[in-house]
């Protein structure tokens, strides 16, 4: 689609020098990471490392990714995968109606004399239709976000392969593209199946786990600025019980930020047991889990400060 | 011993350290080691929790190794020197003390020993497929061990989102085109392409608690060879009081090797049962996120049930939901006069699909069809 841009038109970065200047830098984007995460994402940067982070759904995998894209200055292209996910989607794919059309208008013109010439016009650059991964090695330095790689089928996994070990992409009719300077690779998995080894060896693996309680109060107080402080502790406070209370889907950062707002939408300065009950449909997503967290003590959850 | 500033000292201690983690079940691969080699250049040496998380960061794989990684580490930094590998010997005979093949049938095991005599062996290994596995003499054992290398279970099919090409089905845009430019942008034939049928996942949960120990061996043996046939999506666990992953040891080719492993990996054999709360861990842990959906399901356990029943009902309701079909296998059920009586049973059983034996070869190969056609 776009045509490759020089990676001399951004000017130069300057990257974080330890892990503590990438947790602040991070943290003045609005993404608050822990010491692990901050020193991961550090070394996938100086190493030139694909980072792959697994973790309970809503604890901010895909949040790091638009992070780092922001604390680097760099663009960032993004994969979702799915079932059935093929490298037309992901790498490129050839534009056959313009390309017939090309050959239609070539024939009106009745400049088809050089048949080898026409037919190597054919697949030329501006026929290309660059899909995210190609997209992400054509515009280095890039942050390159693999969303849910465990979605994707395991043959799409060999594919990243080549990928991520030399960031180069061959295309038989036109030649290899290769990066300027590696993009950064962040990829995520819920696992919903295991990833293959040979795909894991090659990253730096980490485990993201809900933040504690203090980062919480933190996180939401940054992000949600205009919630007072009472009820973003109280939120964290029962969020965290919540997690505690073996449900069939524990809250994550996600669901207690969509629960802060509603609250605050709803004009509430603290988490009473009323409207928290009546909200409880911002962080709860299963009918066994409400009906599990109503019939508890609602003192109990939704008191104190 | 602690990391010093030595370039040679760092790559020693990072050596011994990845020996010692590899010896607590972590598998800490040549290049990880060397990716955390590289990983400490870029951070501080003498930081322990530098060296930490570089470590964390490359040479562990996934959530189960993290508990693993964080004791070698205490461990191996507070001084402890790394262990040797244990040898397969030792491991072979830890195997044999752990998941002793029940002597413990008092009639079918000694007359048959008696008559080592063998006859035809083609009507020999016809009597044999519908003998109860529990009742079998140590010579007759290794014969089925034979016929159960023969078992080829078949994987049920889905039709998956991917499409290949073929000659009927849905128009396929791409190669019509691509077709049509080699003709000269001429449309000469349409392209047709249609989805492309995949094996469904199949996820075994082998009760290899006390009262089933004269058929986990067998059960396992099943398990190894519907592993061999799809290793891709196929999955096996152990449940007893605790759940454990035994896909990786099972995909070893050889079944005896692939069962010493298993029972290396497995820490409760013959112990007791909680079919329940085990169930939970392993709907929590994998089930709900995507091991169990759309998934055909086989527990195999007899149904004693240690916990209470309430907590075995509701998770097998909620397997139900998740899986595409639930088959339960249940030894006792080849006996005569067999009711499914024990509290457990009772209470799994209006989530189960298709409930059947599992005692004898015949058994398994009818097990293998229900599978296929669940």
């Amino acid at each position: 689609m776009s045509q490759p841009t020089t990676a001399s038109s951004r000017p130069a970065e300057t990257l974080p020098a330890d892990p503590d200047a990438l947790a602040a830098a991070l943290q003045a984007t609005g993404y608050l990471p822990d010491e692990g995460l901050a020193t991961a994402a550090h070394l996938a940067l100086a190493m030139g490392r694909p980072l792959f982070l697994e973790g309970e759904a809503g604890v901010g995998k895909t949040a790091l990714a638009h992070a780092l894209a922001e604390v680097t200055g760099r663009p960032m292209y993004r994969l979702q995968c799915y079932e059935g996910l093929e490298a037309s989607q992901a790498l490129y794919d050839w534009d056959f109606g313009r390309q017939l059309l090309h050959l239609r208008a070539a024939e009106a013109a009745g400049s088809t004399g050089d048949v080898q010439q026409l037919e190597a016009g054919l697949y030329d650059r501006r026929f290309l239709l660059a899909r995210p991964l190609l997209q992400a090695l054509e515009d280095a330095p890039s942050v390159l976000l693999i969303d849910e790689i465990d979605r994707a089928d395991d043959e799409f996994e060999a594919f990243l392969l080549e990928l991520l070990s030399d960031f180069t992409i061959s295309i038989p009719e036109l030649g290899t593209v290769r990066a300027s300077s590696p993009p950064l690779v962040v990829l995520t998995s819920n696992r919903t199946r295991e990833v293959h080894d040979a795909l894991k060896r090659r990253c730096l693996y980490h485990w993201l786990e809900h933040p504690d309680f203090e980062r919480e109060v933190a996180i939401l107080r940054q992000r949600l600025p205009e919630v007072t402080e009472t009820l973003a502790r109280q939120v964290a406070r029962a969020t965290a019980k919540l997690r505690s209370l073996d449900l069939l889907k524990p809250p994550g950062i996600a669901e207690a930020m969509d629960w802060a707002t509603a609250l605050h939408t709803l004009g509430a300065r603290e988490l009473d047991p009323e409207t928290g009950a009546r909200t409880l449909g911002a962080v709860l997503k299963y009918r066994e889990d409400t009906d599990r967290v109503r019939a508890l003590t609602r003192g109990a959850l939704f008191g104190g400060s | 011993m602690a990391p010093s500033a030595g370039t040679r000292d760092v790559v020693d201690v990072v050596l011994g350290f990845a020996r010692t983690l590899r010896h607590a079940g972590v598998g800490a691969s040549p290049d990880r080691v060397e990716a955390m080699l590289q990983a400490v250049g870029h951070l501080d040496v003498l930081d322990a929790t530098d060296v930490y998380w570089a470590g964390r960061l490359t040479l562990c794989a996934s959530p189960d190794d993290l508990d693993r990684y964080d004791a070698a580490f205490a461990a191996y930094f507070a001084g402890e020197a790394p262990r040797t590998p244990r040898t397969s010997a030792q491991q072979e005979q830890r195997m044999a003390e752990s998941a002793p093949l029940s002597a413990s049938d008092p009639g079918g095991g000694e007359e048959s020993a008696e008559a080592p005599d063998l006859k035809a062996a083609a009507s020999e290994d016809e009597v044999l497929r519908t003998r109860d596995v529990s009742e079998l003499s140590i010579a007759e054992r290794d014969q089925l061990r034979r016929l159960f290398a023969l078992l080829v279970p078949a994987a049920p099919m889905r039709p998956s989102r991917r499409r290949r090409p073929d000659l009927h089905g849905q128009v396929h845009p791409g190669r019509t085109v691509r077709r049509a430019l080699r003709d000269g942008g001429e449309i000469t034939r349409l392209q047709h392409r249609r989805a492309r049928p995949r094996p469904r996942r199949v996820v075994l949960l082998v009760d290899v608690s006390g009262s089933m120990s004269p058929y986990a061996d067998a059960l396992l043996r099943f398990a190894h060879a519907a592993v061999r046939a799809r290793p891709a999506s196929t999955e096996v666990f152990t449940i007893g009081t605790r759940l454990t992953r035994v896909t990786r040891e099972m995909r070893l080719r050889d079944p005896d090797k692939a069962l010493a492993a298993s029972g290396h990996a497995i820490p409760d054999w013959s112990g007791g049962t909680r079919i329940g709360e085990v169930l939970k861990a392993f709907l929590d842990r994998w089930g709900q996120r995507g091991t169990a959906r759309g998934a055909v399901v086989v527990l195999c356990s007899d149904g004693w049930e240690r916990g209470g029943t309430e907590l075995l009902a509701e998770q097998m309701r909620r397997l139900h939901r998740l899986a595409h079909s639930v088959v339960w296998v249940n030894p006792h059920k080849g006996r005569v006069g067999y009711e499914p009586l024990t509290g457990g049973m009772q209470a799994a059983l209006p989530a189960v699909d298709h409930f059947v034996a599992g005692h004898s070869l015949a058994a398994f190969e009818q097990l293998a069809g229900v599978i296929e056609r669940a």
